[in-house]
């Protein structure tokens, strides 16, 4: 069978981080090639650089048959890649013949509109897909589902041939998925060639004619599905030594610091969470990307207000903002320092009193000096690379930026601190420099949740891992016998549900 | 700091203007020509202030000039029914502070984007106020109305002090009083100041009835000049009021915006109108020019932008 899509030796990295090593991948007529690995494996990035978003440092790309040299969205679309993503991605105020039109109409465009083809076309396209749906509604008031096939229906209307999803059943439920796989199968048997991006290893088994798999950047193993298990997938996505060393030394656990008990969230999709956390104890919040874990922080934290039975000390408390979190002695260094962490535009030592105001100011007035001092200590102390305190944040590199946002949560001496993936983006030498402060917040008695999507971080750092999966706690693992196939095991639903055609969790 | 740079050119702006009129029309330096023109934009300096830290916020306010009419019909109002001038005023801007926090729940609590709200209060209040005068003027003013019952010298000097002070004291406290801080990070990063414990909403709804407060004032101040109160004043104030602040070099989206730009952003929009007259140009010319500076002034921050934009690569 004919070659759709060849990818070899790919090269792509960020601001010196390798993101993609030495990866090759191809696609053929008719197959559904499953792309699996771990959060932060490379496989965004490499469907990224496939339809033309980002472009490889080195490497050769073939789209059937062409050499890609520069390749744009538009480039690709036009050599028959489609995208199809866990969020669908349609205009909410225009119909459903209208956003299928569009990809079509927009390489051509016409002055006049041909209402009447359009919805025809519509019908037509939908009806020998076997979807009863009608092209007059508007895309918004469509269901999950309904987008996502209205998605699908884009690119089999716009003659795509290489369809790359990623995680496309993420928000459906299971009769969906039924009817998205009928269409999957449908596709291969009319000779396109389908890229499935997926957690759920059970829709892998179902779908999956051919398996890669992605650790850190680099291709591990490109098998044919027949035959394979999914212990054996597991393991192939995490198997991997330590990377470095981690600072972890044992610190006698004290009194309990933060109880939950039976917390819920309906908005966050948050259920029947019970932990304790003791201080001088690190407790690591495993899963996957979407399970809960920041969720659950930002509602500890008085962002999501919501009936959370929480205890401080054995004292019951109830939490409604973070300022109220904060007077209680509660920290929390948001996951994404750019978007919810640093105020860019601000300099360092302003940067680090924004938390505890108060403490360097009398009467609602700043004290400069005072602010100064502290910023310039926490820039010693941290060893932050700047030439002073009233450097702006936005001008540090992303390891010393982290180490700032961290002064601003030490600066007010928490009891409980909350780090929300503390390393990610954060280059190897300022990363072990924040697992050593945070084991020395630990040694200072403070009680640390530590959510974090690499495994070895959290294997680590750790006194006991809470796994997370669709928003719970499916079990809790000691520092002894915790281990990355336990965790991974834990965090895809692989321990209690017995494999099945579609099942999902 | 891009802010600096603009200060430095609409200072320069000014600067130049200023020799045209001295080599051309130097009748424009006499003292009550400068008297008239000051305290002409006296309201537009005071509510430009707030506006300021409105603008800071990331949020707008399009109903000053309607308050503004409001204040300055209950200054007068409660002046002719006999209260005294100085609790006229205070009431004036009570008015003014409630006006601006219905202002600022509508946008912090109900959460109605700032555009919508205030236009919506602009209209209210502009036309509820037609419907209250019935178009009319208040008269009959008491006599110490007028000046405060000061001398005219007196009273401006007076205004003088006023204006600076409120620019000054903002200026600073935008700097040092933790509330500045506040402010300034709220507009930068709503998200982030959201989670280091600062109320943005508190926030929010402060600059709001804080500007209401400084709109009322501006009220009172112009409307003692005047022995009778127009029932239409303020027509077009929030226009002058965030054209000044645009041209001071304020990000529309928030978060930075100082009080010096602002202060010559007035002074360079206020100065052109009475220019033009002087220097012998038809006076129809003023709003084009006006609106070309404006123009300029946002191009040259937006081009800089965008040099920076292609210059920043993401991490992602």
């Amino acid at each position: 069978m004919a070659i759709l899509l060849n990818a070899v030796s790919i090269e792509k990295s960020f601001a010196g981080v390798h993101a993609l090593r030495d990866v090759s991948f191809e696609l053929k007529e008719g197959e559904v090639h499953a792309l699996i690995g771990e959060n932060g494996a490379g496989k965004s990035t490499l469907t990224r650089i496939i339809t033309g978003i980002l472009r490889p440092d080195s490497g050769r790309l073939t789209i059937q048959g062409n050499d890609v040299h520069d390749n744009t969205p538009q480039y690709a679309r036009s050599l028959g890649v489609a995208a199809i993503y866990q969020q669908p991605v349609l205009f909410p105020h225009l119909t459903v013949a209208e956003n299928i039109a569009l990809p079509l109409e927009s390489a051509k465009p016409r002055w006049r509109i041909d209402w009447k083809r359009r919805y025809a076309d519509a019908r037509d396209l939908l009806l020998r897909m076997g979807i009863s749906l009608d092209p007059r509604r508007l895309a918004g008031s469509l269901s999950m589902a309904e987008q996502q096939i209205v998605e699908i229906a884009k690119a089999i209307g716009s003659h795509a041939r290489i369809l790359l999803m990623d995680e496309p059943t993420a928000l459906l439920t299971d009769r969906e998925v039924d009817n998205l796989f009928r269409l999957v199968r449908q596709l291969r048997q009319d000779g396109a060639g389908i890229v499935y991006i997926s957690h759920r290893l059970e829709e892998i088994e179902a779908l999956a004619d051919r398996i890669t798999v992605l650790r850190d950047g680099s291709t591990i193993a490109c098998k044919e599905a027949r035959g394979i298990d999914r212990a054996g997938l597991i393991e192939l996505m995490v198997g991997r030594s330590l990377a470095s060393i981690y600072p972890k030394r044992e610190v006698p656990v004290r009194e309990t610091a933060l109880e939950v008990d039976n917390l819920s969230n309906a908005a966050l999709g948050l259920h029947d969470i019970s932990f304790t956390v003791k201080r001088g104890e690190i407790l690591g919040f495993a899963g996957l990307v979407g399970s809960g874990r920041t969720e659950l922080a930002r509602t500890i934290f008085g962002l999501s207000p919501a009936h959370s039975p929480i205890k401080l000390d054995g004292k019951p408390v109830r939490i409604t903002s973070p300022a109220q979190a904060i007077r209680m002695g509660i920290g929390y260094l948001p996951e994404d320092r750019r978007q919810h962490g640093l105020i860019l535009e601000m300099g360092i030592a302003e940067n680090i009193s924004m938390a505890n105001l108060q403490a360097v100011s009398r009467w609602g007035l700043i004290q400069r000096t005072q602010e100064t001092d502290q910023g310039e200590s926490y820039i010693r102390s941290l060893r932050v690379k700047a030439s002073n305190a009233s450097t702006a944040a936005k001008t540090l590199s992303g390891g010393n930026q982290q180490k700032v946002a961290l002064a601003r949560w030490l600066a007010i001496h928490p009891q409980i601190m909350i780090l929300d993936e503390p390393t990610q983006g954060v280059d190897v030498g300022s990363k072990s420099e924040i697992h050593e402060l945070i084991v020395q917040m630990a040694e200072r008695g403070v009680a640390i949740l530590l959510i974090s999507s690499e495994l070895p971080e959290i294997l680590g750092m750790c006194d006991r891992i809470a796994v997370f999966r669709a928003g719970t706690i499916v079990g809790t693992l000691s520092r002894a016998e915790a281990t990355q196939p336990k965790i991974m095991a834990l965090a895809f639903g692989h321990a209690d549900t017995p494999p099945q055609e579609s099942a999902r969790a | 700091m891009s802010s600096r740079a603009r200060e430095i050119g609409v200072c320069l702006t000014i600067v130049a203007l200023m020799l045209l009129l001295a080599w051309h029309a130097p009748g424009y330096f006499t003292l009550a020509n400068l008297t008239d023109l000051f305290l002409a934009n006296m309201p537009v300096m005071i509510i430009a202030v707030g506006m300021t830290m409105i603008i800071l916020t990331g949020e707008i306010d399009i109903s000053v000039g309607s308050i503004f009419a409001i204040c300055s019909v209950v200054m007068g109002v409660c002046a002719s029914r006999g209260m005294p001038v100085v609790v006229s005023a205070l009431v004036a801007c009570i008015v003014g502070a409630l006006l601006g926090a219905i202002n600022g729940a509508l946008i912090a609590y109900v959460r109605i984007p700032s555009i919508v709200a205030t236009l919506a209060t602009m209209v209210a209040l502009r036309d509820g106020l037609r419907w209250w005068t019935q178009g009319a003027w208040i008269q009959g003013l008491p006599r110490q109305f007028q000046w405060f019952g000061q001398s005219q010298g007196a009273f401006t000097t007076l205004c003088l002090a006023a204006t600076v002070l409120i620019a000054l004291s903002t200026a600073l406290g935008l700097r040092h009083l933790r509330v500045g801080r506040s402010i300034l990070a709220t507009g930068s990063n709503k998200a982030a100041a959201n989670i280091v414990g600062i109320e943005t909403n508190r926030v929010v709804f402060g600059v709001f009835a804080a500007t209401g407060v400084l709109t009322g004032l501006a009220a009172v101040l112009n409307s003692v000049r005047f022995n009778q109160v127009p029932s239409n004043s303020g027509l077009g104030l929030e226009l002058k009021v965030i054209a000044a602040v645009a041209v001071g070099g304020a990000a529309i989206t928030g978060g930075s915006a100082t009080i010096t730009g602002t202060v010559l952003g007035v002074v360079l929009l206020g100065c052109i109108g009475s220019a033009l007259t002087f220097l012998g140009i038809n006076a129809y010319w003023e709003k084009a020019i006006q609106g070309g500076i404006i123009l300029i002034a946002v191009a040259v921050d937006t081009l800089n932008l965008h040099r920076r934009d292609h210059a920043y690569t993401p991490s992602t």
